[in-house]
């Protein structure tokens, strides 16, 4: 019965977002709006995540099996993207590095600062 | 007439993918190389069956064709239907990570958005650089971001989730790959710094590489999946006004 008590939890939240996603007039999928209301649910307490748990940890365990069918769907779409193949692949590798330079360096560079602040106070 | 005996037979879809990803990750546990990606093998192989065997895409993805037109729902399209609640369950690991953000809000919010930031406008100026059109620029808008955020943003925002797919998963894959040496490269040390860089450029695929690096990597990439895509979900909704 917990398990089945988990789904329909999840059901729940899930159907919460997608009808979130049918009345707001903003581009969000209804995914989005199902992950923060779970958040929410979670933070305040109204749901406790023990409750919801064997079944999401089981669901995102096999997620990538879900991404099989829109990728392989691909080869149906082949008109759509073969002149870009190119511009997609250049996009995504070049970016790749210069995300991960920039949150990197960011990161890094915010921690120092508040190190020595902190570092200053300290010998005040 | 191997796709008349396929799209006669309820679960041919179903079944298929379930045997073809075991062994793409078999392929995987014997080769141990990030380009060798289960979700990739997977699909080249099953890609390369259909196209062989002369399958109808839609029979392995809707199932048994009915005699009235329709299909019977036994093929991948069932665990594509399982992504939504996927997502919404996303926010568990978030809400078991939420401590290390109470820990450092100032250096995980900020290097987030600034890898967010820099994700998006680097996307706009190349696809500016390439001539791209609008619908091919919202289609690699959400690229840096995990699988099931990405394609939903992709869909609302009228890009070709297909693709969008794709572009995630070598975003990934690559991120994997050079993430020892960008890290190198830009002299980033900070443990936390490091996952954060890992999980906002490459999520999941990137968060493997930064399980390597160590436990605090980890948990830092694990936490930038979800902070980056849910940023990104907004800030591409308006860079896609942008061009």
């Amino acid at each position: 019965m917990k398990h089945v008590s988990e789904i329909a939890m999840i059901a729940a939240v899930s159907f919460a977002g997608e009808l979130l996603n049918y009345l707001l007039p903003l581009p969000v999928p209804g995914s989005i709006y199902g992950l923060v209301l779970m958040l929410v649910l979670l933070m305040t307490g109204i749901f406790k995540v023990e409750n919801v748990k064997t079944v999401g940890d089981w669901l995102i365990t096999f997620m990538p099996i879900m991404f099989v069918g829109p990728v392989v769907g691909l080869m149906n779409s082949y008109e759509s993207y073969k002149d870009i193949l190119i511009p997609i692949f250049v996009i995504s590798t070049l970016t790749t590095i210069i995300t991960m330079a920039a949150t990197g360096r960011a990161a890094q560079g915010i921690m120092r600062l508040q190190n020595r602040k902190e570092g200053k106070n300290h010998a005040e | 007439m191997l796709n008349e005996m396929a799209s006669g037979i309820s679960f041919f879809g179903i079944f298929l993918t379930c045997v073809i990803y075991i062994i793409a990750i078999a392929i995987q546990k014997r080769f141990k190389s990030p380009i060798l990606n289960p979700l990739l093998v997977a699909c080249v192989i099953i890609i390369v069956l259909l196209l062989v065997t002369g399958i109808d895409y839609n029979v392995f993805l809707y199932g048994k064709l009915k005699a009235d037109g329709s299909y019977d729902g036994t093929g991948a399209i069932l665990f594509q239907n399982m992504l939504t609640p996927t997502t919404v369950c996303l926010a568990i690991p978030l809400y078991e990570k939420l401590n290390y953000l109470k820990k450092y809000p100032a250096a995980i919010l900020g290097g987030i958005c600034c890898g967010a930031l820099a994700c998006l406008v680097s996307i706009l100026l190349l696809s500016i650089l390439f001539g791209l059109d609008h619908t091919q620029y919202v289609t690699l808008l959400p690229k840096s971001i995990t699988t099931a955020m990405g394609m939903g943003v992709s869909a609302e925002l009228g890009g070709m989730p297909s693709v969008t797919v794709a572009s995630i998963v070598i975003t990934g894959i690559f991120g994997n790959v050079v993430a020892g040496g960008v890290l190198k490269l830009f002299r980033i040390t900070e443990p936390v710094a490091q996952g954060l860089a890992c999980g906002t450029a490459a999520h999941a695929i990137g968060t493997a590489r930064a399980r390597e690096f160590g436990d605090v990597q980890e948990a830092m990439s694990g936490l930038s999946i979800a902070v980056c895509g849910l940023i990104t979900v907004v800030l591409a909704s308006v860079f896609a006004m942008f061009y």
